[in-house]
């Protein structure tokens, strides 16, 4: 069969390229375009080549930033994965249960992110709020706007309840598309409870759980809301997250070429990693 | 290796049941250790009920499940020694087809040489040698069904072996060969197999003895031979077989029947006549054309290489025969006999002997 060949299709094409080009292609090359000059305003611009890149890799202010970065990231998949596992294999799977976990889970994911981070700033403050005030009457020196180790405690405990129910939520969606059978089956089998859970329910939940690994490392190592609202970044630069001091950097000092590097490199790791980690995850299902 | 009573079975999936409620009523089976079984019925009569009643994944409502006359209706799967195939492969992904042949055996605690010895016996007999160290995950469907089904096979302390519709999956081609295997599976380890499914090939061809079963109830025991020569209730007569017998209504006056105004013979001995409804059984293999007999006017030949089927025209009422595919066939008007032996009056849909 012969195709018609017809270019006109094009134009049909084009509503589309123009706005990927304005919302990603566009501020993208800005970006890079900064990384590679120096700017005092007035677009005037001079060439700098990789002096950004070289000083932010080598910055001990990145490399703390990073280093706080991962540890946060490390810490909250630690917690929320299994966690959000464990919650998810002890929800109900019929009955009247089933709708009321369900929205309580969903609740937290609906509150805007700013909201999220005020709520826990009042909760955990240690004169007012509930839980700094009920943390210090029992003995607890707490203070998150003082003590860092306090700070870390409360925004992880904050990001544990923000988010967790969306592991929930996917494992749970996981072990319910599972039939009847093989649970039927392990049981005549004469597998323990944590065999099935082993052999049948983790291999059967490995898709949803990359995805929640994924979404959650993305959004964890992105993070910039909350903890601005919470801590600021605070004590000193003791929750000073890659993206607070990004924006520190960017708009604070107003160092636009080594804040564009950093945006990059950024960037680059997040697609790094996730490259990485979704290649490894689906590397044995190709096989099969 | 067991027999296995069952006394008085009924089931409702509703704690607070009425007779309405009931899938399963007044089950009464015995079978016979060593036997080959199959529950022959459409979806939804509960046969697959019956099954997990069996295996001792659902407690029945009311009656007594005993293996070896011994009474098991309180005992789990795992206490009951039972094995099961479902309907789709259930294998464990993540595992090698060794390791998921010897899972059962690894959860009871056999010694590593006993379950290495085992495991190569079954994949010797199942012809899994060759895969033994792949992932199951990379299995077609009938080798991961033999897997589901080595599973049961590598335990020797089973009661019985059961089987959920295990072709359901399998490629026609296969199915063939699957089913030969079975059989001459059970011939040499000569355990109790209970065979489930809504095919008639599947259980006529595996197994001695059929069940067949009926809107919860079992409406006939017997032989395929049987089943097919002699259905206790117009539900066998026109499930079994292909196509199904031949029901006609029909009227009995002082012990004579009345078909399309002729007197009719057949294998039945009437000797009353309470019945709301009673018909005429005959299977469409059992009638021939003649001379002289009912009237019938020839519808519709259809030629299915080794046989022809016609579909006859009897006041109102459409009759089914049967006949060699060389055997000529009257178009237009015509007459049909049937073969007394064969024909048997049902009352009430229950066959009146």
């Amino acid at each position: 069969m012969n195709k018609t060949i017809n270019q006109k299709a094009w134009f049909f094409v084009v509503p589309v390229f123009v706005l990927v080009a304005f919302n990603a292609a566009i501020p993208l090359m800005t970006v890079v375009n900064y990384s590679f000059q120096e700017t005092f305003g007035n677009n005037v611009f001079a060439w700098e080549g990789t002096r950004w890149f070289k000083q932010i890799l080598l910055s001990e202010r990145f490399h703390d930033a990073l280093g706080r970065q991962i540890a946060f990231t490390f810490i909250i998949l630690l917690i929320q994965i299994p966690l959000g596992i464990g919650i998810a294999l002890t929800m109900p799977k019929k009955g009247w249960g089933v709708p009321v976990c369900l929205i309580l889970m969903s609740m937290p994911l609906l509150i805007p992110w700013n909201v999220v981070g005020a709520m826990w700033n009042i909760f955990a403050l240690p004169d007012i709020g509930f839980l700094g005030y009920s943390l210090n009457a029992i003995g607890f020196d707490f203070n998150f706007t003082q003590q860092p180790g306090d700070a870390w405690f409360t925004t992880i405990l904050m990001d544990v309840w923000h988010w967790t129910s969306l592991v929930v939520l996917l494992s749970y969606a996981g072990l319910n598309s599972i039939q009847p059978a093989y649970y039927q089956a392990a049981e005549i089998d004469g597998a323990s409870r944590w065999a099935t859970f082993r052999y049948i329910e983790l291999p059967k939940m490995k898709k949803v759980l990359t995805l929640a690994i994924l979404l959650r490392f993305m959004d964890s190592f992105m993070i910039y809301t909350e903890p601005f609202v919470l801590t600021g970044g605070g004590p000193g630069n003791a929750t000073a997250f890659l993206s607070i001091d990004l924006v520190k950097m960017a708009l604070g000092q107003f160092d636009l070429g080594p804040a564009a590097a950093m945006s990059l490199i950024y960037f680059f790791i997040v697609l790094l990693v996730c490259w990485v980690f979704y290649s490894l995850m689906m590397k044995n299902e190709v096989k099969s | 290796m067991a027999k296995i009573t069952l006394n008085n079975l009924s089931h409702s999936y509703v704690p607070d049941y009425t007779d309405a409620d009931l899938v399963l009523r007044d089950i009464n089976i015995d079978w016979k250790d060593g036997g080959a079984y199959a529950l022959l019925g459409p979806s939804g009569c509960g046969k697959t009920t019956l099954l997990n009643i069996i295996s001792g994944l659902i407690k029945p409502s009311k009656g007594d499940i005993l293996f070896d006359d011994k009474n098991v209706t309180s005992l789990n799967p795992v206490e009951r020694d039972i094995a099961q195939i479902f309907q789709f492969p259930v294998i464990y992904d993540t595992m090698t087809v060794y390791n998921n042949l010897a899972f059962p055996l690894k959860n009871r605690n056999l010694s590593d040489t006993e379950i290495d010895s085992k495991v190569r016996e079954i994949a010797e007999m199942l012809e899994l040698t060759s895969t033994l160290d792949n992932r199951a995950s990379g299995l077609t469907a009938d080798g991961k069904q033999k897997i589901s089904l080595g599973r049961g096979l590598v335990r020797s302390d089973v009661n019985v072996i059961m089987f959920d519709e295990p072709l359901t999956v399998i490629d026609p081609h296969l199915k063939w060969i699957l089913r030969s295997k079975l059989k001459e599976l059970h011939q040499k380890i000569n355990r109790t197999m209970i065979y489930v499914t809504h095919d008639q090939t599947e259980a006529l061809t595996f197994a001695d003895q059929v069940v067949v079963m009926h809107e919860g109830q079992i409406v006939q025991t017997g032989t395929p031979v049987e089943l097919f020569e002699k259905p206790k209730h117009t539900f066998v007569g026109h499930f079994i077989g292909s196509p199904g017998m031949n029901i006609l209504p029909c009227q009995i006056k002082n012990g004579q029947i009345n078909f399309a105004g002729q007197e009719i013979q057949s294998n039945s001995n009437i000797k009353k006549n309470n019945y709301k409804t009673t018909q005429l059984g005959i299977r469409p293999e059992f009638i021939n054309f003649s001379d002289k007999g009912i009237p019938v006017k020839v519808k519709r030949v259809s030629n299915t290489g080794r046989h022809k089927i016609i579909d006859t025209e009897c006041s109102g009422g459409t009759i089914k025969v049967l006949s060699n595919a060389s055997t000529e066939i009257p178009s237009g008007s015509a007459h049909i006999n049937f073969d007394q032996k064969y024909t048997y009056v049902y009352g009430d849909n229950w066959i009146i002997e």
